[in-house]
């Protein structure tokens, strides 16, 4: 089963959730793997404390042009949707930053100028946890754009993806990369804050679980903050909320020094196995919807 | 003209409250600024809920162009499938994928392993390069862009803003990001504005860098825990590559003050300037309910005064003859 | 030789546009003549890569130098591999910064970092 865990707005404490989720049900002897598709600013390590002891770069495959067989035709910069490759000045030449990495240019060179070579964009890292969590992350180099090529390489890495229980902790957002972290899920888990930001955000997660068709629940965290907008809007669109954590300063300060939910609050070990037992529940009632249609 | 883009790496440090804070400190007598707005967040445009902004032009976004294969041409070759990198042909976990299979089988008369292998893009996992399109021997592939989001131009409270919403689902490469940005630069200098103020998104991806081009100023929004440290490091690294100047303030100072000592000696060493520090203030969610700055909803709040003196640094270090 | 000097309003006696490349203009000058002309930048709105659409309107247009205020990377490469001379001018009008040019005043650009 995979559970994503998603927000909208950044800040919510998905990475909190994702992280007490995978502990707790490590400890109930399912196997558990965690991903933190978050590639940009990965956090879930500081509270997974895996042993980093697997490690692969990413690479993309970016044209090289070879000068000497290069005629300068522009075949290859016609193609690139991307302004990855110019030809000026009678050279032709190439912007990796810009390149996706889609070898369309090297397919229609007249010339089999180009070739591809792999360029390293960030690196996967992975390990067990003193749980038995099998975790692994992504992490984008600094100063490379595409956060995508990251996550995807992440999830199809090792055997990760074979867990009784897969977590992914997903970037906020709703765009490109938050798609790549969260397809495929059998649910998603979003994490809101009771406020104007908060809500503006699900809506949009919420729209993105729609396109996407993943039955998805909600966990307000930071209860008691702002107001009641957000619980009106759950129960408008039928979203069902889970779980309600409260405005807690021991758990602002616990978070901030890096302990999990489980070690601020160890009673919350059974409400996250009872979180488990809830999403397991809504996947099959909708599975059963489905069938029905 | 000067531009300023407050970052954070970590998403919810506060970078929109800060700005609207900064918005509405400008606007007081005795600050000459006068500034133009621009949301870079377009996963997430928080900043309209806090300025009050008119809309006066609102825009489609097109982009996102996708691959759609005409069955009537395409001959089941399988070429298409066999160039596209990105999973975006055939792929099985496509959701409604059966659906239009099964549409489309009692039209066509066509059996079900014919059916099977007809191409579909999936238009969300198609990265829009064309590949499948250039090498499609029968020509049977068009590229099609749709309507991925809209930009506004809104007057605020403050001044002008420019915002924009990006579809769910959609591609952030930057594109939209870089024309708000762009919408609010020449707006400012057309009209003689003194500063463009850009609220940037969480990261250090693509809408990061998008966001933080051209900038003269970068304010890091460093939150004081384990994790927030550690993406601010990336995030400065991230300014730090692009020769952006960089300021840093630790907002919610208190939560762990050894990380707050730890940022504030890693700022020391490295020569970069922590502007202060605000305290956690539950006032700064209370002006947001209200939607307004906190500043202007809660003047005598803690969080607002720490932002009056880290807007007037800030403030003066913009204002400096060769920034 | 023709420059190309990055700008807001394309005026010839106003203050100079200090990013290359999504300035609005290019005023173009004539060195020998004193002739010059402004263009709109095609790229100064475009979605991505301005960089180097930049550069090819300007190879184009047959610039054999440029000067603004700053450069970005993609830029500063598109230009190199084009014979573009890139200089800096923070300030200045198309009008004080032509003068300058020819006068040996001004300073390039260092080349893009690999």
């Amino acid at each position: 089963m995979l559970i994503a865990i998603a927000s909208g707005k950044g800040g919510t404490g998905k990475t909190a959730v994702a992280t007490a989720l995978a502990c707790a049900l490590a400890r109930t002897g399912l196997s558990v793997a965690c991903l933190d598709c978050d590639v940009e600013a990965p956090n879930a390590h500081i509270f997974i404390q895996p042993d980093l002891v697997h490690r692969k770069p990413v690479e993309m495959l970016i044209p090289h042009v070879d000068a000497n067989l290069c005629t300068g035709c522009g075949e290859c910069a016609k193609v690139c949707q991307f302004h990855a490759v110019v030809v000026l000045g009678g050279k032709t030449l190439v912007f990796p930053e810009l390149c996706h990495g889609c070898g369309s240019c090297t397919l229609v060179c007249p010339e089999g100028a180009i070739k591809e070579v792999p360029r390293v964009m960030g690196i996967l890292e992975g390990g067990l946890s003193p749980d038995g969590i099998n975790f692994g992350r992504g992490v984008l180099n600094v100063g490379e754009p595409m956060a995508v090529p990251v996550i995807a390489q992440l999830k199809k890495w090792r055997d990760l993806m074979d867990a009784e229980m897969v977590i992914l902790d997903s970037p906020p957002g709703a765009s490109c990369p938050v798609v790549e972290s969260i397809r495929g899920a059998n649910f998603v888990l979003m994490v809101t804050e009771p406020t104007p930001f908060g809500l503006h955000d699900l809506r949009q997660a919420y729209d993105l679980t729609r396109e996407l068709d993943i039955t998805a629940g909600v966990i307000i965290n930071r209860d008691g903050i702002g107001n009641s907008d957000v619980e009106g809007y759950c129960r408008e669109v039928g979203l069902p909320v889970l779980l309600r954590i409260p405005l807690e300063r021991e758990i602002g300060e616990g978070l901030a020094q890096g302990k999990t939910l489980l070690e601020i609050h160890p009673e919350y070990e059974v409400t996250f196995r009872n979180l488990y037992t809830q999403i397991a529940e809504k996947i099959a009632q909708s599975a059963v919807i489905d069938g029905v249609q | 003209m000067k531009q300023l883009v407050i970052l954070s790496g970590k998403g919810g440090t506060g970078k929109t409250s800060i700005a609207a804070a900064f918005a509405h400190l400008l606007s007081l007598d005795g600050v000459p600024l006068r500034a133009v707005f621009a949301d870079a967040d377009v996963d997430a445009s928080n900043l309209e809920l806090v300025l009050a902004p008119r809309i006066i032009i609102r825009e489609a976004f097109r982009g996102g162009l996708y691959a759609e294969i005409n069955w009537e041409i395409c001959t089941g070759c399988g070429l298409c499938k066999e160039v596209c990198r990105f999973d975006a042909i055939n792929a099985r976990s496509m959701p409604k994928f059966h659906q239009q299979m099964s549409h489309h089988y009692p039209e066509s008369g066509m059996s079900g392993v014919q059916i099977q292998n007809l191409p579909l893009v999936d238009p969300i996992a198609c990265d829009g390069c064309a590949a499948c399109y250039y090498q499609c021997p029968e020509g049977a592939i068009t590229m099609q862009d749709q309507i991925v989001g809209e930009w506004c131009r809104s007057e605020s409270r403050y001044g002008p803003l420019f915002h924009a919403v990006l579809h769910p689902a959609q591609e952030n490469s930057g594109k939209l990001v870089t024309l708000v940005k762009q919408q609010a630069r020449l707006l400012a200098m057309d009209e003689n504005y003194d500063l463009v103020l850009v609220d940037g998104p969480p990261g250090i991806g693509c809408p990061v860098i998008a966001a933080s081009s051209g900038a003269d100023l970068a304010l890091i929004v460093a939150e004081p825990t384990t994790a927030g440290v550690h993406d601010m490091y990336r995030v400065l690294e991230t300014a730090n590559h692009f020769n952006i100047q960089t300021l840093v303030c630790i907002n919610k100072a208190d939560i762990y003050p050894a990380s707050a000592a730890e940022i504030e000696a890693f700022c020391r060493e490295r020569g970069i300037q922590v502007v202060g520090k605000i305290p956690f203030d539950l006032a700064v969610t209370e002006a947001m309910v209200q939607g307004q700055p906190v500043t202007l909803y809660a003047p005598s709040s803690p969080s607002s005064q720490a932002l009056r003196e880290i807007w007037s640094k800030v403030g003066a270090i913009l204002q400096t003859e060769g920034m | 030789m023709k420059l190309a000097i990055s700008s807001h309003d394309g005026k010839f006696d106003t203050p100079i546009s200090d990013r290359f490349g999504r300035c609005r203009q290019f005023v173009f000058v004539e060195t020998e003549t004193g002739n010059w002309q402004a263009k709109l930048n095609p790229a100064s709105v475009t979605r991505g890569g301005a960089g180097a659409q930049v550069v090819q309107f300007l190879a184009d247009n047959g610039v054999e130098a440029t000067i603004s205020g700053r450069y970005g990377p993609t830029a500063l490469t598109a230009l190199e591999a084009a014979g573009i001379q890139a200089y800096i001018a923070t300030s200045g009008t198309p009008a004080s910064l032509s003068e300058k040019f020819l006068a040996n005043e001004l300073a390039q650009v260092n080349t893009a970092k690999d």
